[in-house]
């Protein structure tokens, strides 16, 4: 049980992931950073869609190695801008549409899931986050890639 | 022994607040997260709920007390508390507030003000049950013995 939960942070050549996590509830941004803190990321934790693409937008690229968010994991019920907002105006713009996004939900209807993964979603995961979980989070965790340049380039 | 009296203690309390429903297997998730990196993670998660859960709990007062009352401001008040409470693994107080998200969509006021009554019950006492098991906790670790860890 104990493996589910923890990671051993391998030698620090690979720099961190850094994961931007997006849920209007504050326990479970409690939890959210503490699983991704887990996990050898770093976390930073928003409110809100709007305040979500407020910090994504300041990241602008300033050169060719500046890659601020490698993983972007929110809540679908918000308000004012839900998840689902949040990923179609991520995967609208330019400079952001090549972050991965994982959307998580108390509500389990198969149709959100859908229109979340054809909107570009790269997982879907029902709230609260099971153990059972961790390892599908973690393998999306390692295959972020922190290559500079990645994102920017393939945006050309 | 006062550590082995005061860990026996903490295993019946804790064994009680699961088998009466007042706490499911994701308190379980959250114990499990405390770790000597985080080892105030369980207090400080229970202290915001509390926090968090006391504010909803004025607001929802607040939004049944005005004249009309504003059932979608009702209803999203009650979705974060089911969030809250669902996240934290305090089940009943996650059943109350289905019932009540129910008496908010068919926009029946008496149903909710029954279901504000119930939830505000059941959230102190889990409440306090959770501020008693802390309790204990910090009393074993000052002690010198250990917290045991539940299957």
């Amino acid at each position: 049980m104990a493996d589910t939960w923890r990671f051993e942070r391998e030698a620090a050549l690979e720099p961190e992931i850094h994961v931007l996590a997006v849920d209007d509830n504050l326990i479970d941004r409690m939890m959210i950073k503490k699983l991704l803190l887990n996990l050898a990321c770093r976390v930073t934790t928003v409110e809100s869609g709007q305040r979500a693409l407020e910090i994504l937008e300041t990241f602008e690229p300033v050169s060719m190695e500046e890659i601020k968010f490698n993983l972007i994991i929110t809540d679908y019920c918000m308000p004012d801008m839900t998840g689902f907002d949040l990923l179609k105006r991520i995967k609208a713009t330019c400079s952001l549409k090549d972050i991965p996004v994982i959307v998580m939900s108390s509500e389990n209807v198969p149709n959100r899931i859908n229109r979340c993964l054809e909107e570009g979603a790269e997982d879907f995961f029902l709230k609260p986050l099971q153990p059972s979980d961790m390892q599908r989070l973690r393998e999306h965790v390692r295959s972020c890639t922190n290559i500079p340049g990645h994102a920017f380039m393939s945006s050309i | 022994m006062e550590v082995l009296r005061l860990q026996q203690q903490l295993i019946e309390l804790t064994n009680s607040l699961f088998q009466e429903g007042f706490l499911d297997d994701q308190f379980t998730q959250i114990q499990m997260l405390q770790d000597e990196g985080n080892p105030d993670f369980v207090q400080e998660v229970v202290g915001l709920f509390a926090e968090d859960s006391e504010r909803i709990l004025s607001e929802l007062t607040k939004a049944l007390e005005m004249e009309p009352v504003d059932f979608k401001k009702v209803d999203a008040y009650v979705h974060q508390f089911k969030g809250s409470s669902s996240s934290i693994g305090a089940q009943r107080v996650k059943a109350v507030c289905v019932d009540f998200r129910a008496y908010a969509e068919t926009e029946n006021k008496e149903g909710c003000l029954q279901a504000l009554q119930q939830i505000k019950q059941e959230f102190f006492a889990v409440k306090s049950k959770l501020e008693a098991l802390l309790q204990l906790e910090q009393q074993i670790l000052a002690a010198g013995g250990s917290v045991p860890m539940m299957e």
